[in-house]
């Protein structure tokens, strides 16, 4: 029976919560709304009501003192979660992430240990607008000291929140909001998915497509229409951005000597540069075409749904973009 | 003055080793044998020395860019800190951190900070883990009359006090953030009015008098551990040489007068008449441990100056930590 046991995305974020509460009482979360009412998005429902108002704790909207609180937390030996309701709201506790949590093992000579694990709601597809739809993760890939996650499947929630938690760096945790109640087969049993260790989420030989989050699934989508018409497109979830697992890549794009690589944030100075330059750098002989890019245009996240459906990456809009690199030889 | 002769001798051990590191410090940086900033702790020792003083090895603090002081008071040993200095492999940081991040976790001395305000919401942070594991420890945060202007001490005294956690603030009211008065930047005098709107007890005290300053962090530090939660501490305090280094390069921004005047209250020197007055100190005694003490950094700059730098092989390191950890 267990094998078909399933989960949404948001659950299994919470039962790798709960479990690693089980397992180690120095875990413990805090953020906004958290705790009564179980986080605005229901991440963390029953977990106060089972572990207490100590380990599962309501702070005021204070994102600076809430990271603050994890990194004291954790330097002197707890494991905190801290939560950053939107991530968007990094922004306000940006001294605290960038200058505090990320560097301090480092300036101190290594001593530090800090095994802080921040999450926070990316991504758009809801009409929240310019302030609670972003998805800022090439900021914070930036920044030496960090780690930085994003699942795009419940399975892969599990087993990386579980790594996270166990993980003795600071790491930031994404959850795309329009994923959370995405539904798939979760094992019961406690499991990890090493960091920075990317997902072959399938096989083809034509092109490969890089993309993660919520772009993953829309990518598959993409990916099963066009194999209709015998285009194989290999689809790669890094699932961990920093560290990049860019030997997957690399491998894939010699394999297919086309490369798309596929984000909704802003194309300009996105992943997608990153990815698609270290592509070149590693596999520029093996390349067919230029890697090919697909990014949200450089604007704020627009409200309407009229804008912000032509504003986000979609399958059809990935399908369009790999059938453009396929008929480049 | 009710303080035992030891505790007495004790708190002007702390603020005499402040001193003698500090001045040998700022020496060197004169003839530019430190790399980079260096602000310089002379004249706020009292504070540093009065509250740590009132604290346990394993209770944490957080300090600030102007932060050897609370180390020394700490307990930091002036070979690795001196090293750090110099950007030495010695150093405390193996010479990574520098004078702005210098830290010594075994001695629950969570950091010297950069960034003005960043260091309370990480002693917030130690508070909670210190409540969270019952084992009647506090946090101090320091920080000056300039960091209560930024969000981060007004974010991190409010949750502090709405958790109820074991801490102390303790302002160095220095009357100048970096090169401008106060009264340009805040129109209150006294940062102590600012506890009541966080809900936690305030006091004022005269910053250059430490066992005014041992008395307050006893009395702030006995609530924190009887689970009665944080308190605010203003100390009215002077530093004697610049924002950074010794001399005044820029243009001048504080009257000579009032140099002069808050150098007369000199919180080492004043202390040691008191204690002779009372009979508990001899100027016999008091010249042995200057002595002692000159003697110790003299040790310390050799030791730093003949110590290896570090190679570049080291840049990475450190950056992560390879190994994870429980919660199996």
């Amino acid at each position: 029976m267990s094998d078909v046991r399933k989960l949404t995305y948001g659950g299994a974020f919470n039962e790798a919560v709960r479990q690693a509460m089980e397992a180690d009482e120095n875990v413990f979360c805090a953020g906004e709304d958290i705790g009564a009412f179980g986080g605005v998005f229901g991440t963390f429902l029953g977990l106060q009501a089972k572990f207490g108002a100590n380990r599962v704790v309501d702070t005021p909207i204070s994102e600076q003192a809430i990271v603050g609180l994890g990194i004291g937390a954790a330097v002197t030996g707890l494991r905190p979660i801290v939560d950053l309701m939107f991530m968007d709201f990094i922004c306000v506790a940006f001294d605290q992430i960038v200058n505090q949590a990320a560097k301090l093992k480092y300036m101190f000579g290594g001593e530090a240990t800090m095994p802080l694990t921040i999450t926070t709601g990316g991504g758009g597809g809801l009409s929240a607008a310019a302030q609670h739809s972003q998805s800022l993760e090439a900021i914070l890939c930036h920044i030496p000291g960090l780690k930085v996650v994003y699942p795009s499947n419940p399975y892969d929630m599990k087993g990386l929140m579980t790594a996270c938690i166990r993980e003795n760096n600071p790491t930031v945790m994404v959850k795309h909001k329009r994923l959370l109640g995405m539904s798939a087969h979760v094992p019961e049993d406690n499991y990890e998915i090493p960091l920075g260790k990317a997902n072959i989420m399938r096989a083809g030989t034509d092109v490969t497509v890089v993309a993660y989050g919520r772009m993953a699934n829309e990518t598959l989508a993409a990916a099963e229409k066009l194999a209709t018409d015998g285009i194989e497109c290999e689809v790669i979830d890094p699932r961990t951005l920093q560290p990049l697992d860019t030997d997957s890549i690399t491998e894939s794009a010699r394999k297919t000597h086309k490369v798309l690589v596929v984000h909704e944030a802003v194309k300009f100075g996105g992943l997608g540069a990153e990815i698609a330059s270290q592509i070149h750098e590693l596999a520029f002989d093996y390349l067919d075409a230029p890697v090919a890019r697909i990014g949200a245009p450089f604007s704020p996240v627009p409200f309407s749904p009229a804008l912000e459906q032509h504003y986000l990456p979609d399958a059809a809009s990935i399908e369009a973009g790999i059938r453009n690199l396929v008929q480049r030889s | 003055m009710d303080l035992s002769p030891p505790v007495q001798f004790d708190l002007h051990r702390r603020m005499v080793r402040i001193r003698v590191f500090e001045e040998a410090a700022g020496r060197l940086a004169e003839a530019n044998k430190l790399p980079g900033f260096l602000h310089l702790y002379v004249g706020e020792e009292a504070v540093a020395a009065g509250v740590c003083g009132a604290l346990n090895d394993d209770d944490h603090i957080t300090s600030t860019h102007r932060g050897h002081g609370h180390l020394v008071a700490k307990g930091g040993d002036f070979n690795r800190m001196m090293a750090e200095l110099m950007g030495k492999s010695t150093g405390m940081c193996k010479g990574k951190g520098g004078s702005m991040h210098i830290s010594d976790l075994s001695l629950g001395m969570l950091g010297a900070n950069g960034i003005v305000g960043a260091g309370s919401p990480i002693a917030v942070g130690a508070a909670f883990a210190n409540k969270y594991r019952g084992r009647g420890q506090v946090a101090v945060a320091f920080f000056g009359d300039g960091a209560t202007n930024i969000g981060a001490f007004h974010e991190a005294a409010n949750m502090a006090c709405a958790l109820n956690l074991p801490i102390v603030f303790a302002c160095e009211n220095n009357e100048y953030g970096e090169f401008t008065p106060r009264s340009a930047t805040m129109a209150i005098t006294d940062i102590v009015d600012r506890a009541a709107g966080y809900g936690m007890p305030g006091v004022i005290i005269d910053g250059m008098d430490v066992v005014a300053v041992h008395e307050a962090t006893l009395e702030a530090v006995a609530r924190a551990r009887a689970g009665d939660g944080p308190s605010l501490i203003e100390a009215k305090t002077y530093r004697f040489y610049n924002h950074h280094g010794i001399q005044n390069l820029g243009l001048k921004y504080r009257p000579d007068e009032e140099v002069a005047k808050w150098r007369e209250r000199d919180p080492i020197f004043t202390f040691e008449d008191r204690m002779i007055e009372n009979g508990t100190m001899t100027r016999e005694r008091v010249d042995e441990i200057w002595a002692g003490l000159r003697n110790e950094i003299e040790v310390a700059i050799k030791f730093a100056e003949e110590s290896p730098l570090p190679t570049p092989d080291q840049i990475l390191v450190d950056v992560y930590t390879s190994m994870t950890g429980a919660a199996k």
